[in-house]
């Protein structure tokens, strides 16, 4: 049985629905991504899941319990890290710890013992007790990931764990999070909007935007499911009739995008369309002004499937600000 | 219970790391009871009053006399002579002096002839305290001054004899009870309403929602917190201000015991109010905004600083409701007459009741969800 099921899950807001009948299953011991831009329901569905809100239709089941009707049996067999940072900084990190673990009713020997282990592993022990207040964002996040497991659940949530960290904590959290799950049976669900994230950590990935899933596989099948593996993005001193269909003759290239004087050439093998390329300019007598050749990308992935860049979508969301529940 | 042993354990650990939080909520109603207390209740001296003796009779020597008297020993006026009336009642317009007493120029002929002798007292009634104190020395002398010879042996008139039952109340111990209860309203907001909306607005309550802890567990832990911290700011206040504002015998283990039992209850009853009022909040500004506006509606009509007698009738009808008045009136009791249980049964009841509808209104409004 999936550690987690979602069926035809929705929820509105008013006439906007932040998710819209979404449905996956999540696999035991899989670490699955949630990835889409601000405001794509991520957030809306992860506490939909956490039992944070209810459903508008639809529903889940974690562990087998379903999120609506047996919510207090879910809740004690997940863990979850929200995406504000919520430790107590007056607090040290021990403190936190066991401040949770007894909202978990964790025996006093276990928590001890616990609480160390999970210090250790996050590499705070020798800060643990020391005031968070002193903590830098990647160990406060640390310090959460940490206190999310002090119950010992097999199911972990974390909505958007490195947002607002730097590029080496980031890639220190994503150590952290593979190193815990190694010793533990756990099945990790991860909202992010970092394609690289997305992309090195999870086994299987769920591009989410506007509340509906456009696409799910593992991050090396959703690369090959679009045409043409390596993009080339290339730009012309000049564009001669009939290029475009000179373009898309050219050996290996499965699809070619104009945008703005620069073309996407999407191509199964890039160094030999590249090669090709060169002879076809030659002979057309047109300067090349720019060229690059890179591999497919999440990015890639997510323009395919929605028809704009993430980092489009990122921006957008910016200055829509998204939709997020008020907290209450 | 563990969860909610884990709610108290975790706010009181904040609360002791926070100086600044057991100053405001603690010490601020000490001074204001010290500046409150010395403002309000001391006795009005050194104003200063013109005397226009148009007369200068030998009855006005004496009656000169006897208010030169007030103004060396009493001081509660001294004394300043003018020669010209108008000048005197231009100084009283103009602020330099309080009052004026005239002496007209028959005054002499009409107190000897006991012919209604009259002596006026032009006052500057913007001041109401001011005037109080001069009317009251004021109508002493001439009391005194009608007194002709020597008294009767047997006096033939009635006279009245007052008899206090407790030693007499400086208004700086009138005004404590009323303080204890504002300490403990303080301390209720600033951990009722301020922190807890802003823990809140922060996602420290989606960090609670997301554990299996009950709703009740939650919200009685949020109370019992609160209210062991307001209890702890009601125990400081009542023993510093009793010793500050001169209560006998402040350290009494009787009375401080019924005064703990009252601080308690005073404090389970103003928490579940605030948690009552803040249960559907979310925006951090609302508890600052609101907390000024509901200090003056609870604490005024309590009779904590005027007695309620006084009121007009609207407001006396907030003040039955108010549960200022009842714990205002408990401590009144036991500061100040050290009363038996018995005789504040009715507030303690009322304070209980009023703590624990709140705590059941509460519980039913607050949303497990987000």
């Amino acid at each position: 049985m999936s550690a987690i099921e979602v069926l035809e899950i929705r929820k509105c807001f008013g006439s906007f629905c932040a998710v819209d009948r979404l449905s996956f299953n999540v696999e035991r011991g899989e670490i699955f991504g949630l990835l889409g831009p601000n405001g794509a329901g991520k957030s809306t569905l992860i506490r939909m899941l956490t039992t944070l809100i209810l459903p508008t239709s639809g529903g889940a089941r974690i562990n087998s319990f379903d999120v609506v009707r047996s919510a207090a049996e879910v809740r004690r067999s997940i863990g979850v890290i929200p995406q504000a940072l919520t430790s107590d900084l007056e607090l040290s990190a021990r403190e936190n710890m066991n401040i949770f673990a007894k909202l978990y009713s964790v025996p006093r020997e276990r928590r001890r013992r616990v609480v160390k282990e999970l210090l250790e592993a996050v590499e705070l022990g020798q800060w643990a007790d020391k005031p968070v207040k002193n903590f830098s964002g990647g160990m406060r996040r640390r310090l959460e990931i940490a206190r999310g497991l002090v119950h010992e659940p097999n199911i972990f949530f974390l909505d958007e764990p490195t947002t607002g960290l730097d590029p080496a904590s980031r890639i220190g959290v994503w150590e952290m999070l593979k190193k815990l799950k190694q010793g533990r049976d756990l099945t990790i669900l991860l909202t992010t909007h970092y394609m690289d994230e997305a992309d090195k950590l999870c086994d299987r990935i769920a591009i989410v935007d506007h509340g509906k899933l456009v696409a799910l596989d593992s991050p090396l099948k959703l690369k090959a499911s679009i045409p043409g593996n390596d993009i080339l993005e290339i730009s012309f001193s000049r564009v001669p009739e009939g290029w475009y269909e000179t373009l898309k003759s050219l050996p290996e290239v499965q699809s070619v995008k104009a945008e703005d004087h620069v073309y996407r050439i999407g191509s199964n093998n890039g160094p030999k369309t590249t090669v090709a390329l060169m002879e076809a300019t030659q002979r057309a007598e047109v300067e090349i002004t720019s060229l690059s050749v890179q591999s497919t990308t999440l990015d890639d992935v997510f323009m395919h499937y929605t028809g704009r860049q993430l980092r489009d979508a990122l921006q957008e969301a910016r200055y829509d600000f998204g939709f997020m529940p008020p907290r209450r | 219970m563990n969860r909610m042993l884990a709610i108290i354990e975790r706010d009181m650990r904040r609360f002791m790391r926070s100086p600044t939080l057991i100053v405001v909520s603690m010490f601020l109603p000490i001074v204001q009871l010290v500046v409150l207390g010395y403002a309000f209740g001391g006795k009005i001296k050194e104003l200063r009053v013109g005397i226009v003796d148009q007369d200068r009779g030998i009855p006005t020597v004496k009656l000169r006399e006897m208010f030169g008297a007030i103004a060396a020993n009493a001081r509660t006026f001294t004394t300043v002579d003018y020669t010209d009336l108008t000048k005197a009642n231009t100084d009283l317009r103009e602020g330099r002096i309080n009052g004026v007493l005239t002496i007209p120029p028959d005054f002499s002929r009409r107190y000897l002839a006991q012919e209604r002798p009259q002596v006026a007292l032009i006052e500057d009634n913007t001041d109401n305290f001011a005037v109080g104190a001069l009317e009251g020395t004021f109508s002493d002398v001439v009391g005194a001054f009608n007194q002709r010879g020597l008294s009767p042996r047997v006096p033939s008139g009635v006279t009245l004899s007052v008899v206090e039952l407790y030693p007499y109340v400086p208004y700086i111990q009138y005004l404590l009870s009323g303080t204890i209860v504002l300490a403990i309203y303080i301390s209720a907001m600033i951990g009722g309403g301020i922190i807890y909306i802003d823990d809140k607005a922060r996602g420290l309550h989606e960090g609670y929602l997301l554990t299996p802890i009950s709703k009740s567990e939650l919200i009685l832990g949020f109370n019992l917190s609160g209210s062991i911290k307001a209890t702890l700011s009601g125990l400081v206040l009542t023993t510093l201000g009793s010793i500050i504002a001169g209560i006998p015998n402040p350290l009494d283990p009787i009375r401080l015991a019924k005064l703990f039992l009252l601080i308690v209850i005073t404090s389970v009853a103003l928490i579940s109010m605030m948690f009552l009022l803040m249960v559907r909040v979310s925006d951090p500004l609302v508890p600052r905004s609101i907390f000024g506006v509901l200090n003056t509606l609870l604490y005024f009509p309590s009779g904590a600083v005027y007695p309620i007698n006084g009121f007009p009738k609207w407001m006396r009808v907030m003040s039955r409701f108010d549960p200022f008045t009842y714990a205002v009136h408990a401590f009144k009791s036991l500061l100040l007459k050290n009363t038996p249980l018995v005789a504040i049964a009715g507030d303690l009841t009322y304070l209980a009741l009023f703590g624990l509808l709140s705590m059941l209104l509460a519980t039913w409004l607050f949303q497990r969800t987000l």
